[in-house]
């Protein structure tokens, strides 16, 4: 089963993954990370791991894990 | 087991204002090398502005040129190191202000290099100065009432120049949504297999935004881009020669 993970610390607040998600699985309301950024926060139940996310954020937040169920 | 990831050059966290584009076409050159397995052989010059950060988080070698010369720096690297993926990373203060003469000669002598050319239409890392790129009525910190082309000339459409040059490959993409920086990544992709079929100079332009020079959120940045930066800087493929070893 894929997997989204995301490494909150790189993210920079910038919501594009936000804005191009097409099943409005991701926001940008998570805890603050070490360099003062809110970080996403993705709904599993809705992510259909297409990865666009991966694709357009700027700072390489996102990967795509292949996990055992 | 991981599918997807950044690309090994990218290895960390890069150091761009929030939702700057050079972060995205950072990792599309990454993982254009990384497929065409010339990572290990591909060597950078790299400009000054908000380029020259790019060394320090990228895993590919690079040259740090002077301002303006990076397309003349990759020239020379190029002709000592043929069997090189030989690249230059400019924005459009470096490469159309100050080195507009280097960028436009290596285009017409036909060098066989690549240029990466990321057009935000200001330069960014000196606070937002009016660039050549600057579009009508933007207003920048030397352009506070909006760019006057009576008196400053029409922004610079590069690739209308190069148009008319016997080059291989010019394209312009953008970094505004997922479906455009799929198409920017083709364009890399094809303009370093021009280059290592030999066949000349290939040129990309890729539209970028800058948050924090415009002033506006990152979302309007690429809202910007989509609705008014690509009514002066359309998007396409201007300039190919497949298969033609000129």
């Amino acid at each position: 089963m894929k997997k989204l993970i995301t490494n909150v610390e790189s993210c920079k607040s910038c919501k594009y993954c936000e804005d191009n998600c097409p099943k409005d699985a991701i926001k940008v309301n998570g805890k603050i990370n070490s360099k003062g950024y809110p970080t996403v926060v993705v709904d599993e139940e809705k992510c259909i791991v297409c990865g666009i996310c991966y694709n357009v954020c700027p700072d390489y937040v996102f990967e795509i894990h292949e996990c055992e169920v | 087991m991981v599918i997807k990831s950044k690309p090994e050059a990218c290895f960390v966290d890069n150091k761009y204002c929030p939702g700057c584009g050079h972060g995205i076409i950072n990792r599309l050159v990454a993982e254009v090398l990384e497929e065409m397995g010339e990572e290990k052989k591909a060597i950078g010059a790299i400009a000054v502005g908000c380029a020259s950060l790019m060394p320090d988080t990228f895993g590919i070698d690079c040259i740090q040129a002077q301002h303006g010369r990076a397309a003349a720096v990759a020239v020379g690297v190029k002709n000592c190191r043929p069997d090189n993926m030989v690249f230059s990373y400019q924005g459009d203060g470096d490469a159309l202000a100050i080195g507009f003469s280097e960028t436009m000669y290596a285009a017409i002598r036909n060098d066989n290099i690549t240029v990466i050319f990321v057009n935000n239409g200001n330069f960014g890392m000196t606070g937002g100065q009016m660039a050549p790129t600057t579009l009508e009525g933007q207003r920048t910190t030397t352009s506070p009432k909006g760019r006057d082309i009576m008196a400053t000339g029409a922004p610079l459409n590069v690739i209308n120049l190069m148009k008319t040059l016997d080059v291989a490959y010019l394209a312009r993409g953008s970094v505004d949504g997922n479906a455009n920086i799929m198409k920017t990544k083709k364009y890399i992709r094809e303009a370093f297999e021009a280059q290592k079929n030999k066949e000349g100079y290939s040129f990309v332009e890729v539209l970028s935004p800058c948050p924090t020079n415009w002033n506006k959120s990152p979302q309007d940045s690429m809202k910007h881009i989509r609705e008014t930066v690509v009514k002066t800087y359309e998007m396409g493929v201007y300039a190919e020669r497949r298969g033609d070893n000129a």
